[in-house]
């Protein structure tokens, strides 16, 4: 959207001086790798998905010394063997697209784990240069890192630097143009498999000669066929003659160890690259990560500190966001709306009624909940940039286990309460596609900021003083029905299986205003963008349904649907007008109380008070819970068939959030009644 | 790194899940299926590394140093790796 590609119109030529630098950036989760994007892109970012894939692509344009870059974000991964979408991206675009230049992050402070990328990257068949990012921060945990001699071990350039500060940054990029022009010399020095391994690596390697298709090259292919690595296993089976095939299966099948010994080999390689290059702390020196962490992942103190951050955050939520979207409401949408009919005072009926009702009414009131969003947002990326985000899922583990996940699930279930289309964005944290799948298909049973309007706007009506306690009982119910539906679903499709926990705690640092405002920033442009198509299509739909044939609410399509599903609406005590305002909740699920107004031609001002003296308190209950239970709302079930990719799972997730509904609905109607 | 695995006195394994916190260990062995093993190895858990349990309150997950890296793992996770006392 953003993006701008000045140079690629100037000049088709392949020199270098004609188009832009290359440059893949690498690096594992947490060494800073998105700051430094953010750092040298700025603003000139395209965030887009890999071909065919969930996996968010990042890529930006930008110019230093007079040189033009192309800066391609790859996913950040602990290795490069196919066990996730995100590891086999990032390989394949090294190997195909050939970049001129890698740049791979490291941090100085956990720098023996965070080479274990650079020795995976280095056999690849592009040059690599090392930013040895978090100085900084190693200092403060009292580690220092020679990079001259770390150089000097690893036979590439390694450029020290703190992207949070921009330290460093202008002799990376000259070392980067410098690489790509090949005037620097490049001699890596390469890991090698354990030695009690190496016989069998070359008699893999024997059998596969020959047969390896581009781009691969067969040592690489060998050495990857030890680590079991599920891709190049499947490729080998394809490429090589079924007897080959057979002789080099059974060789990997006598030695299922071999992944120890390979993972063993770089780590006695990044041994031998270290050993001069890094002093540690004196035994007994406490950084203050250890410091934050005893309190931060204490059992019992960890949930306290949790729950008063999530209560902070709720209470900007409410105290800030909630009036801005109120003001928006009154202030924007309905003023755009009187604004357009007024406008369109000449024209044709229907066209004041599009606009006014159809667009500005529904994807319109949308966008007005953006305010809370960006609060969301900002303090979720507030708290995934100083590191606290993983102490989070860390002491939530325990609870998540009892409906089948594990914390890292927690985060977006939580996002969850602002609005449910970025907690179902959110499940991409979660590696396992299993425990993805679940925590999509349970994201919407969280409560959200439209549901709560709702029963905001109509709990005082009906239940005066009491309300405030029914609107909790309806956050809990929600919860409830999460953990059983959890539990449920986890036994009946998952067979009860759990995926493995164990994730790193990166270490606390300074949080950088750029990296949160760009996320932010993401994350909104994302949400407009969908309220601008998907949201504003189905919008369009769902007035002309209540518009057609007639133009009269009380006659069209949709009062006919909601009079023919009257027999299923009296099992709760609702009648056709109700029944229809939950159908219109589906646009957005505070679209429903706008419906009534509607219907009983009140006007929104008077109809709490009298829709309290039409309805019973059973039926005013029962409908708050179908509401809260209610099937997604579009955005949401877009969403849901976006990240699951498939129709499959978008379908078994609204009929099970209709059936659950509705079941709650009767049952409370019914007990509502006997106990009255 | 053959050498460093090796024990200086014969002392047996226990599970890590089974060290305290401020306990060290070398780790001898891993079990687990292929996604768990490769995972643990590539956060630097690999046979003859030190690691030190940095919390173990007997319930809950585990979070252990390894390679100046805060690794945080379950009790399931934990009872799959091998390691030998240190001191």
């Amino acid at each position: 959207m953003s993006t701008c590609h000045p140079l690629q119109k100037v000049s088709p030529l392949p020199a270098l001086q004609e188009r832009p630098i290359l440059v893949a950036l690498a690096g594992q989760p947490n060494v800073g790798k998105s700051t430094l994007f953010n750092l040298l892109t700025g603003l000139h970012q395209h965030v887009g998905n890999w071909p065919g894939k969930t996996v968010e692509r990042k890529e930006g344009d930008f110019s230093f010394n007079g040189v033009s870059y192309r800066l391609v974000d790859l996913p950040g991964t602990y290795s490069l063997t196919a066990n996730s979408p995100e590891e086999l991206i990032a390989r394949e675009f090294i190997l195909r697209e050939r970049p001129d230049v890698v740049v791979a992050v490291v941090d100085a402070a956990t720098l023996e784990r965070s080479l274990y990328l650079v020795a995976e990257l280095l056999p690849l068949p592009a040059p690599v240069v090392v930013a040895l990012n978090m100085m900084d921060v190693a200092r403060q945990e009292g580690i220092q890192v020679e990079p001259e001699v770390l150089q000097a071990a690893l036979g590439v350039p390694v450029i020290p630097m703190s992207a949070t500060r921009g330290v460093g940054v202008q002799e990376l990029l000259e070392t980067v143009e410098r690489m790509a022009r090949g005037d620097l010399p490049y001699a890596p020095r390469l890991p090698q498999i354990r030695p009690d391994h190496r016989e069998v690596l070359e008699a893999i390697e024997e059998r596969i000669a020959g047969y390896v298709p581009g781009p691969y090259s067969g040592d690489w292919v060998a050495l990857k066929l030890l680590e079991g690595d599920p891709e190049m296993t499947r490729m080998a089976r394809e490429a090589l003659p079924p007897e080959r095939w057979e002789e080099v299966h059974a060789i990997l099948r006598a030695h299922d160890d071999a992944q120890v010994a390979v993972a063993s080999g770089r780590y006695e390689w990044i041994g031998r690259m270290v050993r001069a290059a890094v002093t540690r702390p004196r035994i007994g020196q406490i950084g203050l990560t250890e410091r934050l962490d005893r309190w931060a992942t204490h059992p019992f103190w960890g949930l306290v500190i949790l729950a008063g951050i999530l209560g902070a955050v709720f209470w900007l939520t409410y105290t800030v966001g909630a009036p801005l979207q109120g003001l928006l409401e009154t202030a924007l949408v309905r003023t755009l709306a009187e604004g357009a009919r007024d406008l369109l005072s000449g024209a044709p009926a229907w066209l004041s009624g599009l606009l006014a009702d159809g667009i500005i009414g529904g994807a319109g009131a949308v966008l007005t909940f953006l305010p809370i969003l960006v609060i969301f947002f900002a303090a979720m990326a507030f708290l995934e940039d100083v590191g606290y985000m993983a102490r989070a899922a860390y002491v939530m583990d325990g609870l998540m286990h009892l409906i089948g996940l594990h914390g890292k699930s927690f985060l977006p279930l939580f996002l969850g309460f602002g609005c449910n289309v970025p907690a179902i964005l959110g499940t991409r944290v979660i590696e396992s596609r299993r425990a993805r799948l679940l925590t999509i298909l349970l994201a919407p049973l969280v409560p959200c900021t439209a549901r709560m309007a709702v029963v905001v706007f109509l709990a005082p009506a009906f239940f005066g003083p009491a309300a405030p306690l029914v609107a909790w009982g309806l956050v809990l119910l929600s919860l409830a029905t999460l953990a059983l539906v959890g539990i449920a679903l986890n036994r009946a499709l998952f067979q009860g299986r759990r995926s493995a926990f164990i994730m790193e705690l990166p270490l606390y640092h300074l949080p950088n205003g750029r990296t949160i405002a760009l996320s932010v920033w993401e994350r909104s442009w994302a949400f407009v963008r969908k309220a601008g198509t998907v949201i504003l299509a189905v919008s369009v739909v769902i007035w002309a349904l209540s518009t057609l044939p007639g133009g009269d609410v009380e006659t069209s399509v949709l009062a006919q649907l909601g009079k023919s599903l009257e027999p299923v609406g009296r099992l709760m005590g609702l009648d056709w007008r109700l029944t229809v305002a939950l159908l219109s909740s589906f646009i957005a699920k505070e679209n429903s109380i706008a419906t009534m107004g509607v219907l009983y031609r009140t006007g929104e001002e008077g109809l709490a008070d009298f829709l309290a003296a039409t309805y019973s308190t059973a039926t005013a209950l029962a409908f708050l819970v179908v509401q809260v239970l209610f099937i997604p709302c579009m955005a949401t079930v877009a969403a849901i068939r976006q990240e699951t990719g498939a129709w499959r799972w978008t379908v078994f997730s609204i009929g099970l959030l209709l059936g659950l509904s509705l079941l709650a609905g009767t049952v409370t109607f019914q007990v509502a009644m006997l106990v009255k | 790194m053959a050498d460093e695995a090796a024990p200086r006195s014969p002392q047996p394994t226990t599970p890590l899940k089974a060290l305290r916190a401020g306990e060290s260990g070398i780790i001898a062995e891993l079990y687990g299926g292929h996604g768990l093993r490769s995972r643990m190895l590539t956060l630097g858990l690999t046979p003859g590394a030190a690691v030190t349990v940095l919390q173990n309150y007997g319930h809950g997950p585990l979070i252990v140093r390894v390679r100046d890296t805060r690794v945080a793992l379950g009790r399931r996770e934990a009872e799959k790796i091998l390691v030998r006392r240190e001191r």
